[in-house]
């Protein structure tokens, strides 16, 4: 579910046109799998499951799989509905070079908004 | 061609505050009691245009909103370049005990949102003579910093694109989108570091837990209503306030979420009006 990422969010040219600053790595932790995503200017050129021996990233974002679950369900419960609601509870969590992910907040948001069920493409 | 007019008119009005001169933006609408709109952190009076727009309020309230200095079209003081914005409790009370004086309101019905929430907490507590009554919406005793606030404030990340993500998620689900989108762009217009020095007084100065429980409902009905989908004030923490006082009503507005009056104007009317009713009713 999580490869649907790429195409989801490069067939998004809004999207990818506010991303076109946005050029790097991050991690992508869903309970134990952990996945590395590569950005090139707001474009996802990979997608790459783990698990890694020496992983690049610049940040990582890390929840457990019941957490993501309810996150990318079609109506996310109070508490579920944004990454910022996850961090708030302590069931994310978002380590690394920060500046990054919070300089373009809003494409993160909306990219992994991208698996939420019912989703458009 | 054909224009249509709001009947919402707005002036600059200036007066002394801290000390020294301010100009300060106000809006407002209608006729009758008085009710005094405070806005949230980092935004502004157009967040009330809802309730300036519709017959049901107007026609028996003079709906006013002011832009706080430094947000809207409200002006910083003279020297703000040389210092940092931070709102303190004080300063926010007396900001709006001042306005409301300067603008002769008998008594007004005080109603904010999410800071505005908080101050009238202190309101309550404090000045409950000077009001009719008092509406907390998504009003909390405190909010625990949940994100590094300095992130609002720096050269290397955009201020109006940060503040307009944090807050993204704090809308509800069932928002128009033209009024979700409208509510998050008075975000992305506010001024370098003016959300984050308001937050200093929602997240750090404003902390009321250990008063709040002394409010005195007799002196000055309070009613909070707060969506279920907000994460900064959450319906948990506004029903433990509401519990911690006697004789306060409280409401969770189901499926809206942190800035009801602008994010959902008509789903925040069905819970607004049967209040102002009951206030009417006294």
């Amino acid at each position: 579910m999580i490869e649907a990422l790429q195409r989801r969010v490069n067939d998004d040219e809004g999207l990818v046109r506010r991303g076109r600053y946005l050029t790097t790595s991050f991690l992508l932790e869903v309970g134990a799998t952990p996945w590395l995503i590569s950005i090139f200017e707001g474009r996802i050129v990979s997608v790459t499951p783990g698990p890694f021996v020496m992983p690049s990233s610049s940040f990582a974002l890390r929840a457990s799989e019941a957490e993501w679950k309810k996150f990318w369900s079609r109506r996310p419960p109070p508490g579920s509905n944004d990454l910022m609601a996850l961090i708030k509870r302590r069931a994310l969590k978002a380590e690394g070079n920060l500046q990054i992910f919070m300089s373009h907040l809003r494409y993160f948001k909306e990219a992994l908004g991208k698996l939420r069920e019912g989703a458009a493409a | 061609m054909s224009v249509r007019f709001e009947p919402i008119v707005g002036r600059y009005m200036h007066l002394d505050l801290f000390g020294r001169p301010h100009r300060v933006y106000v809006e407002e609408a209608g006729e009758g009691t008085p009710l005094l709109c405070l806005h949230t952190a980092g935004s502004d009076g157009r967040q009330y245009r809802g309730l300036m727009n519709d017959i049901r309020v107007t026609r028996n309230h003079r709906v006013i909103a002011f832009d706080m200095p430094w947000h809207g079209k409200s002006s910083p003081p003279a020297g703000w370049h040389e210092e940092e914005y931070q709102l303190t409790s004080a300063q926010y009370t007396a900001m709006v005990l001042e306005i409301s004086g300067a603008l002769g309101l008998d008594r007004p019905i005080l109603i904010g949102c999410s800071i505005g929430g908080r101050i009238a907490l202190h309101l309550a507590l404090e000045h409950p003579e000077r009001f009719r009554a008092i509406i907390g919406l998504q009003a909390g005793a405190h909010v625990d910093p949940y994100y590094d606030l300095n992130f609002l404030h720096r050269a290397d990340v955009h201020g109006g694109e940060v503040c307009g993500a944090i807050v993204s998620g704090l809308v509800g689900p069932d928002a128009p989108d033209n009024e979700r989108w409208e509510t998050l762009w008075h975000y992305m217009q506010g001024g370098p570091g003016v959300f984050k020095g308001d937050l200093y007084f929602y997240k750090l100065d404003g902390d009321i837990r250990d008063r709040v429980a002394q409010i005195d409902t007799r002196r000055c009905p309070l009613f909070l209503l707060s969506g279920e989908y907000d994460y900064s004030c959450t319906p948990e923490e506004t029903l433990a306030v509401a519990n911690s006082i006697p004789g306060c009503e409280a409401t969770i507005m189901k499926g809206l979420g942190h800035f009801p009056m602008s994010e959902d104007p008509q789903a925040f009317l069905a819970h607004l009006l049967p209040v102002l009713e009951k206030i009417a009713g006294r």
